[in-house]
């Protein structure tokens, strides 16, 4: 008796140690207010902005949204990375926000999952919305949400360095004349070129530039084209041009060492235009060169409005009012420079660029960006991105071959 | 449950002395009733904590893997039924062999080191020399720490660029080596980190299993003529083999499972250097922009499997040893 007690015991302890890996996170606490639609009640607004509170330029705007609906507005903010799964949960739960803010590329995964509704059904008016940045939240010719402003990549330069080594910023034009001018730099003694090839979204979206700068297709990865924009990063990563750490490096700390002054380039984002103020040098930026000259396109970042699917439609009323206040016009502007975004409409880009010369730039490549769920992929997207960034990383590390890295990313994308 | 008995049932007859003997038996039975019914007041809140941490979660995570889960199937629970196809795609997938030749490195390699340190350093603290007890706890640290600030310092310190170890190589005439980047390092990398972080572990249990050896017996063998070699090899080591195993059996199984420390410091990269079969089940079920519920649940029911096998193991030497 007393063995096979002691038995189940040990067996149960062995399991339970290893069952906080395996319990997928529970339900969040989520509230989507009982009180049906009309006026009054409380209506859940979810985004994925943790650093800025209720006091903040966003916050005071998304509860005077509320207000204006007629309804208060619980604001809940999530990591990024974590959003797309909270709102799997609460949907299968049956508790998903009235209003949610999701990053663009997880738009066509809650699509997939049936939970949002599109645009046209709950009547908003998306006319004036740059064709390629609500792409991203397009799927089969219907819109799944409203994009609140859009970001993308581009090239940050250090003026200093760059002199110092002899090179003139404009004569970087194509894959060869950056190569170039990496190799000036270096052997002025300074570092060329830093980017992020982290095994996460991240590393995919920093890559993408090169691979469409190439001319790839993502559902051919292993083309020729995909394998040159690879070499190119292999080839630097080798001679140095580019540090090793890369692939650890997130776009934040990729940022963290061109602020230090000592790298020529640094491939980043709008988002950084503040920290670049602050970095305490003379920069400047250019867009991404394609292989053979001109832009490369680039990836479109930055958030949708959706609206989740209720149970009760009385709801979706107030939920459209408040997606219109977000973004109207008015309101597009404030928020997109707080969050350092370019705003998804021309008239309010053209305000943007006025207020900030320094933004023309961005408005060029955003302009020229396309969706990373854009072109019938969907999702898609995420089993290819996946096999491309786990590619980038065995090509740098110097385990495969660019050749062999993405033959094998090819056929893990195809299996899905 | 020995609490909940209190011998009460053997009061009973007395207090029932005055009465016939048929109303003592019913009475006896009554109270034997009550007891019973405290005895399960006492279990239910154990059972109720079983049920709703241990058994819906494993209930919940088995159903996942052995249903074909879509993000639309997730949301509307109406996953069909596919029995085997999850585990057979995972065993299928070409990540499945390196994450668990990863996995049994990274498991046996730390805790190999972990009691092999963790044992000289509490024999070492067991001679009771001054400032012991000072540097036993300072030894402590690494266990007192949140696992993202130690894992995220041993990160830094590994930086093929900046990190202050291939700083200190350089002095050494030593060419920086990519600690992290590389395929070839970074697995040790974590299983270095993994191993200073599991080391106090070791030696407060194994310190405490020292306590217990009585101390006539080193005596007895010092007037013997036992070296302190012998003393160790024939008195510490044996009496200590109770301690050992269950010291192993634990480290095994939280090592089994580690998944904050290789996550925080490579992400089971460069590629899939690092993986173990931990980080490949948050991987498959949440690393990406579309989940895949069922093969990362399948590769977590994997690794309880494991575990519930050493586990049982252990049971089995334990009832060895003890007969």
């Amino acid at each position: 008796m007393i063995p096979t007690r002691r038995t189940l015991l040990a067996a149960l302890a062995a399991v339970g140690t290893l069952a906080s890996l395996t319990a997928c996170g529970g339900g969040s606490s989520s509230s989507s207010g009982s009180s049906s639609g009309g006026s009054g009640g409380t209506y859940a607004f979810w985004d994925p902005y943790p650093q800025f509170n209720a006091s903040s330029a966003w916050g005071k705007l998304v509860t005077s949204c509320g207000t204006k609906a007629g309804v208060k507005l619980k604001r809940t903010a999530y990591d990024t990375t974590d959003l797309g799964n909270k709102a799997l949960l609460a949907a299968q739960q049956g508790n998903a926000p009235d209003v949610m803010l999701v990053d663009n590329p997880v738009v066509s995964t809650l699509v997939e999952a049936g939970i949002l509704n599109k645009t046209s059904d709950l009547g908003l008016d998306t006319k004036s919305i740059q064709k390629n940045i609500i792409g991203a939240g397009t799927l089969d010719g219907a819109s799944y949400g409203v994009p609140i402003g859009a970001n993308t990549l581009a090239l940050y330069y250090n003026k200093k360095v760059l002199s110092a080594a002899g090179v003139d910023p404009a004569s970087v034009k194509d894959w060869n004349s950056l190569t170039a001018a990496l190799k000036k730099v270096k052997g002025a003694g300074k570092k060329g070129i830093t980017f992020s090839a982290i095994n996460t979204e991240e590393g995919s979206f920093q890559f993408l530039p090169w691979f469409w700068g190439a001319g790839g297709d993502l559902t051919k990865l292993d083309s020729a084209k995909g394998v040159a924009a690879l070499s190119l990063w292999k080839q630097w990563v080798e001679a140095g041009y580019a540090p090793k750490d890369v692939l650890q490096n997130t776009q934040t700390t990729s940022w963290q060492e061109f602020a230090t002054g000592e790298y020529a380039f640094g491939e980043n984002g709008t988002w950084q235009l503040g920290n670049a103020e602050k970095a305490g040098f003379d920069y400047g930026i250019i867009n991404i060169p394609a292989q053979n000259g001109g832009s490369a396109p680039v990836p479109t970042g930055g958030e949708f409005v959706t609206v989740p699917v209720q149970k009760d439609t009385g709801r979706y009323d107030v939920s459209k009012k408040i997606v219109t206040c977000l973004t109207s016009d008015a309101n597009l502007l404030p928020t997109d420079t707080t969050l350092q975004y370019i705003a998804p409409t021309a008239a309010v880009q053209a305000t943007q660029v006025k207020q900030n010369p320094k933004l023309k730039p961005w408005v060029d490549a955003v302009a020229a960006a396309r969706g990373r769920t854009s072109g019938g992929l969907g999702t898609k997207y995420p089993t290819i991105s996946q096999p491309m960034w786990t590619a980038v990383q065995a090509a740098l590390s110097g385990g495969k071959s660019p050749q062999d890295a993405l033959a094998t990313a090819q056929q893990s994308a195809q299996k899905g | 449950m020995t609490i909940a008995r209190v011998d009460r049932p053997r009061r009973a007859p007395s207090a029932a002395a005055g009465a016939g003997g048929a109303d003592a038996s019913s009475l006896r039975r009554r109270h034997r009733r009550r007891s019973r019914l405290t005895a399960l007041a006492f279990v239910t809140p154990l059972l109720a904590y079983l049920a709703a941490f241990y058994v819906y979660p494993l209930y919940r995570n088995l159903d996942l893997s052995l249903r074909d889960y879509t993000v639309r199937s997730f949301v509307a629970g109406d996953a069909p039924f596919s029995g085997w196809h999850n585990f057979r795609t995972v065993l299928d997938d070409p990540t499945f062999g390196p994450a668990m030749r990863h996995t049994m490195v990274f498991t046996f390699v730390s805790i190999a080191f972990q009691y092999a340190i963790g044992l000289a350093l509490a024999v070492f603290f067991n001679r009771h020399f001054r400032l012991a007890p000072t540097l036993r706890a300072l030894f402590l640290i690494p266990w007192l720490l949140p696992l993202i600030v130690s894992a995220s310092s041993w990160s830094w310190m590994f930086n093929s660029e900046s990190g202050v170890v291939n700083y200190f190589l350089h002095f050494l005439g030593v060419s920086p080596v990519g600690w992290l980047t590389s395929p070839d390092w970074a697995l040790t990398s974590v299983i270095v980190a993994n191993i200073w972080i599991g080391i106090p572990f070791n030696l407060v249990i194994l310190y405490s299993g020292l306590q217990n050896i009585p101390a006539e017996l080193y005596e007895a063998a010092a007037l013997d003529g036992a070296s302190a070699w012998q003393q160790f090899r024939r008195i510490t080591f044996p009496l200590l083999r109770p301690v050992s195993a269950i010291t192993l059996l634990l480290g095994l199984v939280y090592t089994l499972k580690v998944f904050d420390l290789i996550w925080i410091m490579t992400k089971g990269g460069p590629g899939d250097a690092s993986s173990t079969l931990a980080t490949w089940s948050y991987q498959l079920g949440f690393g990406t922009l579309l989940p895949k519920f069922g093969p990362g649940a399948a590769v977590g029911n994997i690794l309880i499997l494991i575990a519930l096998v050493f586990g049982l193991l252990y049971i089995r030497v334990q009832r060895r040893q003890e007969a």
